[in-house]
């Protein structure tokens, strides 16, 4: 039968089912489809911390959104246009976001009256009306997959099992996508098994000509290529960027990396990386706990190595000590904090930007931290690369927050050529640089107040180094009242002195003639520059500015400030940047949180700036 | 290394000296065991500034500032974490961990049994006073059952470590125990340990004269010392006492046991082996003492054989730059991954 095709800018899909029905995957491979065809795209994965939730229950939901358009756009989507349900928990948890009209493709297999019951539905849901006002395609998803792999020798159980593809078959069918590197990366992933590949293959095949043959599927979707402006590209998660970045700014600063991390959600994927990649001379150590993590990391620091730990809150709390002996130390050090829900074990697997206050203050003494934030997954690289720039030029900890949205949530990513990557080739010392042809290591670079980086093995220079306070220029332990003082206010100073070094902000005011100032950090910049590009589109003027700088502020930035009548600062936390920002600058800020586990709506976001604009 | 070879550096003890005042107690037990290990250090034949000393917290570990090398005083029982950092990542160094009762065991007991059974390439060094001295005098993870310290004055409750039986839990490749007093002694399990590759564990029994002297005096006063201390050589029969008529025994049932008045060539007299691959030999040698340090066996417990983590870390790194090096064409193959779409 011939079916019509109709053109749509953007679509947001959402597919939902057990955790263990490879809903992730099913998300990846569309994704991956999405981003060979062109489309601009934003992801967004939830899932439940447990690995294998009771099977059929809410809390057993696990989903993936993906917002792909003709155009460029910055978020995974507020709400889906097209929900794939693969039983009634997924149905029940997810059907609440969805806007009237929206499309629902529902596994019937499990809408039996225990299963319902199960999770507190009296009756079903595709029959008593609850659905009305959707359009709703009921669909024997399992039933249809056991048919299409009745000829294999696969028992019913892991037949059905294919489930998920016969799904990715059909929506592939729905919106166009091209199919042949996922038939590729299912026969690459089950090489050692070609029967589950056969059977996943075929039933993705069914599942596309189920769409292609049925009448209940009348219209076939096409949403254009993005323009996008020339490169190659490939699509990216952020925990990939970020390993990536760090690779690049070994390979860069011609530093052997020392990665010391301890497994926690949602970092380990770093380690994990890492891991893969020795060849670039890269040492990952799976230490005994996140104190060890780091601790390792600022030994081979020490060395000379290009010293990384990965982590979320609650290890960057464990480590937050080792933070302070690398303060004093002032060797560089990478530290990657992965936001997650917080206090204390907090939402493993969701996401939180309330790490900010920590990564500043969270440790005894003055204990100044350079903070750098990335505002997407592909600006994961970017920050990787400045994280290191920093720490090597001054010789100091960075921190790097990024947060468990970027790092699961994937975008198309333009690959940047190794060569015009930035240099950050430092040198060791390697001659005493005092008055007496001694080594003085505390004697700073009167520029970036940094010390000598001397690694053992250089003859002439052992010196010995700790956290006692030391003497200024040589090192050794000093009780000294003065001295003290002195070195507590250069140590400052020199993480001060990292904003000479930063280029202007960049305010993106179109008309210039803004009032209402957006200010932004880390994961919540594609919530806000959608929000304000729906306010543009509806007439009306704001400003956004997004910091990838924490801590030091960008000298420019309370100037910028100065200039708006309004600054409201989106956050997901309960107001740590606008903290930060009124103590600084002696500004009011218009704070507007939440902490949901799950990134900001665009549309809520837009309808709040729109009630600030017409306040003013 | 050949004697010729060591002294060639033509280093001497005096070399190893830093400009920094030693800040101990007079009469502490670490002036002697910083002076036995600054007149050692030439004989390693290494040069200073390829020898890195990392401590934790406490009074032992100021010993870094004393050393002429490269060091580092770090944080409350962490030191053996960060030596792993460097030795893995500079395995052409010779990195030692100075550490404490209360570093090591206490605050610091989880990277210690992990350095262990990794077998990084470190020689870590256990002062062990049995007592917290820079905290002024609480009870520490080896001090005895009832101690009377600040913290407990009704007498400590709990079962003190046994740092060697702790070490050869942890399959450590070696076990040394030492005095600070006997600098002969001292030496030559330093010398051992040195020559190990691997973890080498050298406890050294330290005399805190400001909050709990005598602890060993047993094992030092000339009138006691022959009869609780047991010195062990490899391959030398374990005998003692100041006529050599005690000795370690194997019974019947397998056990070690300590029996007096043995007579010359009795079969059960246990003749050490530090290379038994199996650890419970020597544990059970360390099983031996009581808790006020009578019976002491004094020497090597342990010295085996197993490839260091430092050098197998290295082995990956080569074999995995051995299959495609890691270059810039690398970088971007990495970069571009398997699916890739281009804009003109
Ligand atoms: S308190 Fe004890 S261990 Fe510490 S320096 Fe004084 S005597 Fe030595």
């Amino acid at each position: 039968m011939s079916k019509s095709v109709e053109q749509l800018d953007r679509v947001v899909i959402r597919i939902a089912g057990d955790s263990g029905d490879g809903m992730q995957l099913t998300g990846d491979r569309f994704t991956a489809e999405t981003a060979l065809f062109g489309n601009d795209l934003s992801t967004l994965p939830n899932f439940p911390a447990e690995i294998r939730a009771p099977q059929g229950t809410l809390a057993g939901v696990s989903s993936f959104q993906l917002h792909f358009a003709d155009h460029d756009i910055l978020t995974p989507g507020d709400r889906p246009d097209v929900l794939v349900a693969m039983n009634p928990a997924a149905l029940k948890a997810n059907v609440g976001d969805l806007p009237k009209g929206a499309t629902l493709i529902v596994d019937t297999h499990d809408f039996t009256a225990r299963a319902l019951g199960r999770i507190g539905w009296q009756s079903n849901p595709l029959e008593d009306g609850t659905l009305e006002g959707f359009v709703v395609h009921a669909v024997e998803l399992t039933k249809l997959t056991l048919d299409a792999l009745a000829d294999t020798q696969l028992s019913r159980k892991d037949a059905g099992r294919s489930k998920n593809m016969f799904a990715l078959g059909l929506l592939s069918w729905m919106y166009s996508r091209p199919t042949e590197n996922t038939i590729n990366f299912v026969r690459q992933k089950f090489a050692s098994k070609p029967e589950i590949a056969d059977a996943n293959i075929t039933a993705f095949r069914a599942g596309w000509n189920y769409g292609e043959t049925t009448e209940a599927f009348a219209v076939q979707y096409e949403v254009k290529p993005a323009p996008q402006s020339t490169g190659t590209y490939r699509n990216i998660s952020g925990n990939l960027a970020l390993a990536y970045g760090l690779i690049a700014a070994a390979r860069r600063a011609q530093l052997p990396m020392f990665l010391g991390a301890y497994p926690i959600t949602p970092a380990s994927d770093i380690l994990h990386e890492l891991s893969k990649h020795k060849r670039f001379g890269i040492r990952t150590f799976q230490a005994e706990d996140e104190i060890a993590g780091i601790g390792a990391t600022l030994g081979a620091a020490f060395g000379g190595a290009l010293g990384v730990t990965t982590s979320s809150g609650p290890g960057i709390a464990l480590k937050g000590e080792a933070i302070g002996l690398a303060v004093s130390l002032e060797l560089p050090l990478i530290i990657c904090d992965i936001q997650r829900g917080g206090p204390s074990t907090g939402l493993p697997t969701k996401t939180e930007q309330s790490d900010l206050l920590q990564a500043m203050y969270g440790r005894n003494g003055e204990a100044p931290v350079p903070i750098v934030a990335p505002r997407s997954p592909g600006d994961c690289f970017d920050t990787a690369i400045e994280a290191a720039r920093i720490a090597l030029t001054y010789r100091t900890p960075v921190f790097l927050l990024s947060d468990g949205y970027l790092a699961n949530g994937s975008e198309p990513w333009r690959i940047p050529a190794v060569a015009d990557l930035p240099d950050l080739r430092v040198e060791y010392t390697t001659e005493p640089n005092g008055p007496n042809g001694e080594f003085l290591p505390y004697l700073r670079d009167p520029e970036t107040l940094a010390r000598p980086w001397a690694v053992p093995g250089t003859p002439g220079l052992e010196h010995r180094v700790g956290g006692i306070e030391k003497a200024d220029r040589t090192g050794n332990i000093s009780y000294d009242p003065d001295n003290h003082d002195f070195m507590v206010r250069t140590r400052q100073a020199k993480v001060d002195g990292i904003a000479r070094s930063l280029a202007p902000l960049e305010v993106d005011d179109p008309n210039a003639d803004a009032r209402v100032l957006v200010l932004g950090w880390g994961s919540t910049y594609g919530p806000i520059g959608a929000a304000c590009r729906q306010i543009r589109a509806a007439g009306a003027s704001i400003a956004q500015v997004h910091l990838r700088h924490l801590n030091p502020f960008p000298n420019d930035l309370g100037g910028i400030l100065a200039r708006y009548q309004k600054v409201v600062i989106p956050e997901m936390n309960l107001g740590q940047l606008a903290l930060l920002i009124r103590a600084k600058y002696l500004i009011d800020t218009l704070s507007v949180t939440q902490v949901r586990g799950l990134p900001f709506k665009a549309d809520e976001l837009a309808e709040m700036l729109q009630g600030v604009i017409e306040n003013d | 290394m050949t004697e010729a070879a060591r002294g060639a550096l033509g280093l001497k003890a005096k070399d190893f000296k830093t400009d920094q005042e030693v800040r101990w107690c007079p009469g502490c037990g670490d002036y002697a065991i910083l002076a036995a290990v600054q007149g050692f250090m030439p004989e390693l034949g290494i040069a200073r500034e390829n020898i890195v000393f990392i401590s934790g917290i406490g009074c032992s570990s100021r010993f870094p500032y004393y050393m002429n090398t490269y060091g580092m005083h770090s944080i409350h029982g962490r030191a053996p974490a960060i030596a792993t950092g460097l030795s893995s990542s500079r395995p052409d160094l010779s990195v030692w961990v100075v550490t404490g009762d209360g570093d090591a065991l206490s605050i610091g007991g989880n990277h210690l049994i992990h350095a262990l059974r990794r077998n990084v390439n470190l020689k870590i060094l256990l002062f062990n006073n049995r007592i917290y001295g820079l905290t002024k005098g609480q009870y520490s993870p080896t001090s005895e059952v009832g101690k009377v310290t600040k913290s407990t004055p009704m007498g400590s409750l709990d079962n003190p470590f046994n740092p060697v039986s702790m070490a050869l839990g942890a399959e450590a490749t070696f076990v040394g125990r030492t005095l600070d007093s006997d600098r002969k002694h001292l030496t030559s399990v330093l010398r051992a340990a040195a020559d190990h590759q691997g973890t080498a564990l050298v406890e050294i029994y330290q005399n805190c004269n400001i909050f709990n002297d005598g602890a060993f005096d047993i094992l030092k006063d000339s009138d006691t010392r022959d009869d609780w201390m047991i010195r062990m050589e490899h391959g030398q029969p374990l005998r003692f006492g100041a006529d050599g008529s005690k000795a370690v025994v194997r019974a019947a049932n397998g056990a070690l046991a300590i029996e007096d008045g043995v007579a010359d060539g009795d079969p059960r007299v246990v003749v050490h082996d530090a290379h038994a691959e199996d650890p419970a030999y020597p544990f059970a040698l360390s099983r031996l003492s009581s808790l006020d340090s009578r019976y002491s066996p004094m020497g090597v417990f342990r010295s085996v054989q197993r490839p260091t983590y430092d050098a197998m870390m290295a082995a990956q790194l080569d074999q995995a730059a051995a299959k495609a090096p890691g270059d810039d064409a690398a970088l971007d193959a990495l970069l571009h991954g398997a699916d890739t779409w281009t804009v003109a």
